[in-house]
């Protein structure tokens, strides 16, 4: 049985910040969810269903707040369902909320996806002492450093490579109304000069933490053939490996290999760096674009990804642009990041991307990870409807 | 819309789980119950969801170590909703729908004992104006219960009917947490516990994991004679706000009712976690008389947080594997008071 055909067809995002201190939960949501609504030119009341995102409850202090923020999003008397898979719950969400329509069961479906960390501090809610548990206390930084050394071992990569990822998506972020981060004048070498935080993660080469959602309207083929520029859904993909076991590859996981290759099959593309015009890869950490570069197969493996990002290919002007928007570097509103590089796919591809748009891009990536990267959620959207 | 079937089933409840076990040691039991029942392994199932709450847990990304329960290698096709087992089994029945894959096997879990749970599910409440009060579960049940008494739409005595008929169903049900039926006038001359509601009247807090597979036609058949098949699922969420709603009804309850065929269910399987939520399910769902409803005791006997739902689900399938109904009826429901609601009907014809 095939899937019947969707497409993205409304994108909304807020502001992002620090602390969003004007607006509640609701209304970071709402901001969101209106100008999605208002760019797929529906009214909330002919939505189907309602998808909503997030990471960790422990970062807003409300056990599963989707329940009381029902009636703000306009769920009552519909259903409403609420994905949390890690970092990637961004992503997730969105795939979840295609596949209602995919399935045949709704034709317009609204998905948000949210974080306002400034509700608590989100260091705190990830470091939380378990019982019988090594505690790491480590936040996110220090979790991935290893990873990062272990691919520059593995890579031979030179050490200012993720200034290079740094500072290009900082620059991108200027052409992103909505990015947190604003930083003109941000270089290689100031990345380089700023703190070293968990070596070699510089202060610098890691994301923000935000206030912020990102709101997407997925609509079934007879809804999507009359918006002007719907972006249709090629390929979706979620993997999922096991946190405890001596085979994993964290820096290469095998579950990011496997969702990259069921992606680009669904989606009949073959050699990913040339069929793909943008893309949109989940790199909170600035030596995350050449790892995923390798991972995704755009490059080859221990060292294709540093030489791609290193000649400049991953810049806008690149074979490859990669982050366009800025990425989870500029904006990190952890529930919503995955939906955000998802979102900003989609925009690419029906060329609404503004200031960053890429010329012609016809077809785009929208990735995601969590976890200590063991989950994966992934989709290629393109221009034209697919044909498979 | 492709049909699929509920094929396996495997759960645990208790009163206290023994020690503070890993998601590992709760969930390969029931995985092992799953693939004993279907004779399948990992490998044939084509996605996996669960459900489980990070404030249950006390910490976040709790479901994390859950997935190292399936197994290393392969990584799996794998999702986790912030909801009970039967929203999960909702997300993986819809990724069979796409034909995306055409097995699933849902699990939840969840340790209520862990901390005091009425306090815990306060912090579900609106956290501007409600929370900070900290109104706990059983308190806001006991106001639901009060309202329909002075409307004159249930009385006390009905209230300990569905107590006393529940306790005597649960005499047979091996995981029931709470059991023994007395009579209706033994059940009122206990003594209050949040007037009214006796304790009889609130479902105990207990611990549990559930696993459901299910399976799209064609592999069903395969591993079980008399799938249970799904003929509707339907789920619906009200407004919280508590000061707002109508707390005697359950519009959502209404609304999945309505979106499924009921004609000809024989039994009810009704996530009901206070007596007279029962009465108010029933009303909502328009069950005829003679439905029997809650043959396992339902949640009245043991109510596992995030797995109960799922387990109505799973204990109405076990009515159509059995040959003693041919339709059923398996209800979920989420939020202080009855605010979320999901109805899974299935048959015995495919």
């Amino acid at each position: 049985m095939a899937k019947q055909p969707a497409a993205v067809i409304g994108v909304g995002q807020t502001h992002h910040r620090a602390k969003r201190e004007d607006v509640s939960m609701a209304g970071l949501c709402r901001e969101a969810m209106d100008r999605a609504l208002e760019d797929a030119g529906l009214g909330l009341d002919e939505i189907d269903a309602i998808v909503v995102g997030k990471a960790p409850d422990l970062f807003e202090g409300v056990m599963m707040p989707e329940l009381f923020l029902a009636e703000a999003l306009g769920a009552a008397g519909k259903p409403l369902l609420r994905v949390h898979t890690a970092g990637s719950v961004g992503g997730s969400t969105a795939i979840v909320a295609s596949s209602l329509v995919q399935a045949g069961v709704h034709r317009k479906v609204l998905t948000v996806a949210f974080e306002k960390q400034s509700e608590s501090n989100a260091m705190w809610a990830l470091s939380v002492p378990i019982p019988f548990n090594m505690p790491v206390h480590a936040g996110a930084g220090g979790y991935f450093a290893p990873h990062v050394r272990s691919y520059i071992r593995r890579s031979g990569a030179p050490n200012h490579i993720g200034a290079i990822v740094a500072a290009k998506d900082r620059q991108n972020a200027l052409k992103n109304p909505y990015a947190h981060l604003r930083n003109p004048d941000t270089t290689v070498e100031s990345v380089l000069a700023s703190q070293m935080l968990w070596d070699p993660i510089r202060y610098d080469e890691t994301c923000p933490s935000s206030d912020g959602a990102c709101a997407l309207v997925i609509a079934a083929e007879d809804v999507a053939s009359g918006s002007p520029n719907p972006a249709w859904i090629h390929g979706t993909v979620m993997r999922s490996e096991a946190t405890s076991a001596a085979e994993r590859d964290q820096v290469n996981p095998q579950a990011s290999r496997d969702a990259a290759a069921a992606l680009w099959k669904q989606a009949g593309i073959t050699n990913p760096i040339d069929e793909i015009d943008a893309a949109e890869i989940y790199v909170p950490f600035s030596w995350f674009e050449p790892m995923w570069l390798e991972s995704l197969g755009f490059a080859e493996p221990n060292g294709g990804g540093w030489r791609l990002t290193e000649s400049g290919e991953t810049a806008m002007d690149g074979r490859l642009p990669v982050n366009c928007s800025g990425g989870v570097l500029s904006s990190n509103p952890i529930g919503a990041s995955g939906m955000l590089r998802f979102g900003e796919a989609a925009l690419q591809v029906r060329g609404a991307a503004g200031e960053h748009q890429v010329d012609g891009a016809r077809r785009a990536l929208g990735h995601a990870y969590g976890g200590g990267s063991q989950f994966f959620a992934m989709w290629v959207v393109g221009s034209e409807k697919p044909s498979n | 819309m492709r049909d699929v079937a509920v094929v396996g089933f495997a759960q645990r409840q208790m009163a206290q789980f023994d020690g503070s076990p890993t998601c590992v040691e709760l969930l390969v039991p029931l995985f092992a119950d799953c693939y004993e029942q279907t004779g399948w392994t990992r490998r044939d199932i084509g996605f996996w969801c669960s459900g489980s709450s990070d404030y249950l847990a006390g910490r976040s990304f709790s479901f994390v170590q859950a997935v190292d329960a399936i197994g290393v290698i392969p990584p799996v096709n794998e999702s986790h909703v912030e909801m009970d087992l039967a929203w999960a089994m909702y997300e993986a029945w819809i990724k069979i729908q796409t034909g995306e894959a055409d097995t699933a096997l849902v699990y939840a879990f969840g340790k209520s004992s862990a901390g005091v749970l009425r306090r815990t599910l306060a912090l579900q409440l609106e956290p501007y104006t409600m929370t900070p009060l900290w109104p706990d579960t059983v308190s806001l049940a006991g106001l639901q219960a009060r309202a329909g008494i002075d409307a004159g739409l249930w009385d006390e005595r009905a209230m300990a009917e569905v107590a006393n008929r529940s306790l005597t169903d649960a005499e047979k049900n091996e995981y029931a947490v709470r059991r023994g039926g007395s009579s209706v006038e033994e059940l009122l001359s206990r003594p209050m516990y949040a007037d009214p509601l006796r304790k009889h009247d609130c479902a105990p807090v207990t611990d549990g994991a559930a696993a459901l597979v299910i399976a799209a036609e064609g592999r069903a058949r395969e591993v079980c004679e008399r799938p249970a098949w799904i003929r509707s699922l339907s789920h619906f969420v009200d407004p919280m706000s508590l000061g707002t709603r109508d707390l005697k009804r359950s519009p959502s309850a209404q609304r999945a009712g309505a979106a499924s065929d009921l004609d000809g269910v024989e039994v009810a399987e009704l996530h009901a976690p206070f007596s007279h939520q029962e009465l108010i399910l029933c009303s909502e769902l328009g069950l005829a008389d003679d439905v029997r409803i809650n043959p396992s005791g339902g949640a009245l006997a043991s109510n596992p947080m995030f797995s109960a739902g799922g387990i109505r689900i799973g204990e109405a399938a076990r009515q159509i594997w059995s040959g003693s109904a041919d339709r059923v009826l398996g209800h979920a429901t989420s939020g202080p008071a009855l605010q979320q609601n999901l109805v899974c009907v299935m048959g015995s014809e495919g």
